[in-house]
């Protein structure tokens, strides 16, 4: 594929600007995520107000997708709830894997609609999706935290 | 001359991305020669046939190319006898028949297993296993900063309680080449047995296992322009004999009845099933190539090709090079990072240049822990690259950071 809709402006920038990767003081939830056959690592940090996703960051080492992904994740889901943040993760995924291709349904994605071209790139596709499988970790564990309350 | 050897490869005649393929990732597997490519077709399409089994002419062809491979690796590598040599299906296979049939049964609490920080996972993950399961510890040779194994370090390392010393003769990571003469010396007048993984040095160099007096070799077809699946196990008769069998079925018996068994002879004890038969023609033809081509020549090319390499990459700025510079020490593997930039990205970003390096942890986590890095990138060279692959390498690297948005072209 050609290399500049991959290092497009967006992921560049997202690699570059580190203002997502932060510890998040008072963090309710961390969540590790990790890819063992290239290394990559990140620890997602958010922190709730009920179901609210008041504050999130992250820290760790990848490769420019990975980090960039992570970086528009939270920027994404700052500020929405757990359940709409679920609904972002699937509509993501979904895109990744090419099952969801209606620009309308794809608008809500905003600069991780950036991402879109990784599908033609199956040794990236892992690291585009690490932090949203994390994220979708950490929510599963929540919802089943809340049943067994 | 180059692109005379360059015909002899197919697969390195094509495009990749809109460029000419610049293979440069042999630590990982070779590409086959056309002669490799026909003996393995001319046995499938006339010799195939069950091994050691058949009573009738096809299947004592196949026995015949079988065991003739297995003279020809004897030869190869300077072993005594035909017994000595075991196949598996690579190297981690054979370093698991080690762990398991002599090292699970071998190896006793309290003993000291001793490895180098450098190991790929597959020298490392069985030892840990087995220094697990038996009470053993596990005692790692580090490198000093070029990335070598200094003397002291085999000195104060390898010890009265050391049973067992595994290391690999050139690092896949750094292509540094260990001492491993004076290591299995060492391991010797202690009582200990020693063990070298040459997965990256036979197929670059000339190994003499006699002369070495290893006690037991491992390799793997695949990283010698063989097809991947056929591997090596060169182990001491005395010591071959005493293990159990590390798999049990058909072929690697003698007598069966409801409750017992007994065993082949050597090899055979240690090949249960079918074998790779279409493999072993492959190996032999890799064998014979090598051997035409001497294995001085390839030395040399390599040694002539990191020379440049080092030289080349030393000129870009932002690259970071890792392990010893001095050639005489290194095999044709370069270990690198571009500040700033991912080895994925830097991977991939070569790729659209047509150049395929290797990019990651090269299965030798513990020892990107100790160097301090995440990942590196990995170029390697083998007996068809040229210099012009490394001036290419050497174009693309100096784009790489523009990709990413850092500085100008």
């Amino acid at each position: 594929m050609d290399l500049s809709s991959l290092y497009s402006e967006i992921i560049t920038e997202h690699n570059m600007s580190n203002h997502n990767k932060r510890h998040i003081e008072g963090a309710d939830v961390l969540e590790k995520g990790h890819n063992p056959s290239c290394g990559d690592e990140i620890e997602l940090e958010l922190k709730l107000q009920g179901d609210l996703i008041e504050d999130a960051g992250y820290t760790g080492v990848g490769c420019a997708i990975s980090q960039a992904s992570t970086s528009i994740m939270i920027d994404l889901i700052r500020g929405k709830t757990l359940e709409e943040a679920k609904q972002l993760i699937e509509i993501f995924l979904g895109m990744i894997k090419r099952e969801i291709t209606d620009e309308q349904e794809l608008e809500i994605l905003e600069d991780a609609l950036a991402l879109r071209n990784i599908a033609n790139m199956p040794s990236r596709v892992k690291c585009a999706v690490l932090a949203w499988h994390t994220l979708e970790e950490t929510i599963k564990k929540r919802a089943l935290e809340d049943k067994n309350d | 001359m180059d692109k005379k050897i360059r015909n002899d490869f197919p697969t390195l005649d094509q495009m990749v991305n809109g460029c000419r393929l610049v293979y440069l990732d042999s630590a990982a597997t070779t590409q086959k020669p056309l002669s490799v490519m026909k003996e393995i077709e001319d046995y499938y399409r006339s010799s195939n046939a069950n091994p050691h089994r058949g009573a009738y002419s096809l299947s004592m062809q196949a026995t015949q190319i079988y065991e003739n491979t297995r003279t020809i690796i004897k030869e190869f590598i300077g072993a005594g006898k035909e017994k000595e040599i075991v196949f598996t299906k690579n190297t981690t296979e054979a370093l698991n028949l080690i762990a398991y049939s002599y090292g699970m049964n071998f190896i006793n609490k309290g003993d000291e297993i001793v490895i180098s920080i450098a190991e790929h996972h597959s020298n490392l993950v069985p030892w840990q296993q087995v220094a697990k399961a038996k009470g053993a510890v596990l005692k790692y040779l580090y490198l000093d900063e070029e990335g070598l194994i200094a003397k002291e370090e085999i000195e104060n390392k390898i010890t009265a309680k050391t049973k067992l010393v595994s290391v690999t003769q050139v690092s896949n990571v750094l292509g540094t080449i260990n001492p491993v003469k004076e290591i299995i010396e060492k391991a010797h007048s202690v009582g200990a047995i020693a063990i070298i993984d040459a997965a990256q040095s036979i197929p670059h160099q000339r190994v003499n296992v006699s002369e070495l007096d290893a006690d037991f070799i491992v390799f793997s077809g695949h990283k010698m322009l063989a097809p991947m699946g056929i591997g090596v196990l060169y182990g001491k008769e005395a010591l071959l004999e005493k293990m159990p069998p590390f798999l049990f079925g058909g072929d690697m018996i003698e007598y069966v009845t409801e409750q017992d068994t007994t065993y082949a002879e050597l090899p055979y004890k240690f090949e249960g099933g079918t074998q790779n038969v279409g493999g072993a023609a492959g190996l032999s033809a890799a064998v014979k190539y090598l051997q035409e081509f001497g294995m001085d020549k390839v030395q040399a090319i390599e040694k002539d090709l990191v020379c440049y390499a080092i030289d080349k990459l030393s000129e870009i700025p932002h690259i970071i090079l890792y392990g010893t510079k001095d050639v005489e020490k290194k095999a044709g593997v370069l270990s690198f990072n571009v500040e700033d930039v991912h080895p994925h990205d830097v991977a991939t970003i070569l790729d659209s240049y047509g150049v395929a390096i290797r990019a990651g942890h090269h299965c030798a986590e513990p020892l990107m822990r100790y160097m301090k890095v995440n990942a590196t990138c990995r170029a390697s060279f083998y007996l068809y690259n040229t210099k012009e692959d490394i001036d290419i390498l050497a174009e693309a690297l100096a784009d790489t950071r523009r990709w990413l948005g850092y500085g100008s072209k």
